[in-house]
């Protein structure tokens, strides 16, 4: 018992922070989506609704898209290198995957910002290499810059976490039907996937409940409308002060990241009562 | 002898057309591996070009002209990023201090005694990273804006530490877990006394994990723009506000050379996280 207290007194400060400075703000914001100049009332939700249902759409569109590319990519990377046949090729890749993993994205915001541009490094190699005349180039600036950027800094983190969960699995199912002549393509969506989709639903979870949380990216790439909803909220606050309307759109992030948590819970809770 | 060399000679030949159809194999490889390269490599080489880059507009491939001017305007003595890097680095270290020693007494708690609500514990630490935080920071900066702390060093801080620690506690809850608990009791049964058991033994034991956690909440402070944004902006200035106000202005190399000073880091610790957080701790991450 005299443990039991002890240790809640070591883990205290630690709680009453997280207490403090993230539920209670949390808090505030949930309430503070509902407090108009007129009291208590929706007022709010529908003014966000009259203004921002093309940003909301059009954040709900860019993040998912986002996620299921990374996903993809992820798992063709993870998978390679789990059932790559040439160590050279496996260890290349091992190495060059990971580069964004840590870059934060205000510096991924920047580098493709310049990168994407008309005259970004992209285009002009395109057209020195006589692909493009420079009239044709373009400016990858809008909701295309935003998921590339996404792409480009989220799959490292979803690869990573595959890859060690593909690391651990039991060899000898692979080799069964490798030796039984299964193709790879095959082994990997018939044995692999299946076994690691846990893992691969989590990170595809916290890679979208992060790209919603992003706001140097909206802002850095395309920050006209339509923009996303990180992008909005910012802006309600620096140019009016609105914090209802900014708290609404917060709320409505959180709504939409709490569908897609709870749409993970209920694949989780189907497959185990299967 | 010479249906022997006549073998050898066959071995030879195939042995060279064995060799020519690896190389043709690794065509597709290394069209994908170059192309993997060039989406990861491109933009960090176009990053360094504009750092360097004098003049460079449109519809020009490379920069025109080559030159560290804006090295030296943005590292002269009255620059603006000798005060965004001091202010940086030390939201850092106050930060991994912070987070350390709230992360320390509450990691050794949840992965070595026995907690009630144990596992309810450690899923409040991770609220953090379940939700979208923005509408946290608005609303944190609005409470700091009444009590004075917007616009300060401490509030920056407060901020970082709230984020950083969902990291140090998980992974010094790991490190400790991964501890054999018999250690420190061979040395309570020998007479230390329990403060001495946990910092001669058990402490040292943990270290490594606790540095790589020390390092990633440093990491992490260093790069977040958003808190720092809300809560700091305009009066604390950060390397990423730096790089953001920068960038916002259209000038471009100084936004790039900020942005390389943030990189530059991030690759270390991506290069060397592995040697710090061994198999067996991370194992433990969320058990």
């Amino acid at each position: 018992m005299r443990d039991r207290s002890i240790g809640l007194l070591l883990a205290l400060p630690a709680i009453a922070t997280i207490a403090l400075l993230y539920l209670m703000p949390l808090m505030a914001s949930a309430t503070g989506a509902f407090a108009t100049e007129a009291g208590f009332g929706i007022g709010n939700f529908v003014k966000t609704y009259e203004l921002y249902t093309t940003d909301i759409l059009y954040t709900l569109v860019i993040v998912s898209l986002s996620t299921v590319i990374i996903a993809a990519l992820a798992v063709a990377i993870a998978g390679y290198l789990t059932l790559g046949e040439n160590p050279a090729a496996v260890e290349v890749l091992r190495w060059l995957y990971r580069w964004p993993l840590f870059i934060p994205f205000i510096v991924v915001g920047q580098v493709l910002r310049t990168f994407l541009a008309k005259n970004g490094l992209m285009n002009n190699l395109l057209v020195a290499a006589g692909i493009l005349t420079p009239l044709q180039t373009m400016s990858f600036l809008d909701w295309r810059g935003i998921v590339i950027a996404f792409v480009w800094k989220q799959t490292p983190f979803v690869t990573l976490l595959l890859a060690g969960a593909m690391a651990a699995l039991d060899r000898g199912t692979i080799e069964a039907a490798r030796n039984l002549g299964a193709s790879r393509l095959r082994i990997l969506f018939e044995i692999v996937v299946p076994q690691v989709r846990t893992t691969l639903f989590v990170a595809m979870v916290l890679s979208f409940v992060t790209m919603m949380s992003v706001l140097s990216v909206p802002l850095m790439i395309s920050a006209q409308s339509p923009t996303m909803i990180t992008a909005d909220i910012s802006f309600r606050i620096n140019a009016y002060g609105d914090y209802g309307v900014a708290n609404a759109l917060g709320m409505i992030s959180l709504a939409m990241t709490m569908a897609v948590a709870v749409f993970y819970l209920r694949q989780n809770l189907k497959e185990k009562a299967r | 002898m010479s249906a022997l060399s006549l073998g050898g000679k066959d071995a030879a030949s195939q042995a060279a057309g064995r060799r020519l159809a690896i190389d043709l194999k690794w065509l597709p490889r290394t069209l994908v591996l170059g192309l993997i390269a060039f989406a990861i490599f491109g933009p960090l080489a176009n990053l360094l070009l504009w750092t360097v880059a004098e003049r460079w507009y449109f519809p020009h491939t490379l920069p025109l002209e080559y030159g560290f001017t804006y090295w030296a305007k943005v590292f002269s003595p009255r620059g603006v990023a000798w005060e965004s890097l001091a202010t940086s680095i030390v939201v850092a270290l106050l930060t991994v201090i912070c987070s350390l020693a709230l992360a320390i007494p509450a990691g050794y708690a949840l992965g070595r005694l026995k907690l009630p609500a144990r596992s309810l514990i450690l899923l409040v630490f991770l609220i953090p990273q379940a939700f979208p935080n923005l509408p946290v920071y608005v609303n944190i900066a609005r409470f700091f804006y009444d009590v004075g702390l917007n616009g300060t060093i401490a509030g920056v801080v407060l901020v970082h530490v709230t984020h950083g620690l969902v990291f140090a506690v998980w992974i010094a809850t790991a490190s400790f877990a991964a501890v054999d608990a018999e250690l420190e009791e061979a040395a309570r049964s020998m007479g230390a006394g329990a403060f001495r058991a946990f910092f001669d033994v058990t402490l040292p034991l943990a270290l490594p994990g606790l540095m790589a956690s020390g390092i990633f909440v440093f990491l992490e402070s260093l790069d977040e723009f958003t808190g720092s944004f809300f809560v700091g902006a305009p009066d604390i200035s950060t390397l990423p506000l730096l790089l953001y106000t920068a960038g916002a202005g259209g000038n471009y190399q100084v936004a790039s050379i900020t942005a390389l000073l943030l990189l530059v880091p991030s690759i270390a610790f991506m290069l060397v996280v592995e040697r710090f957080l061994r198999a067996d701790v991370l194992a433990r991450i969320g058990h």
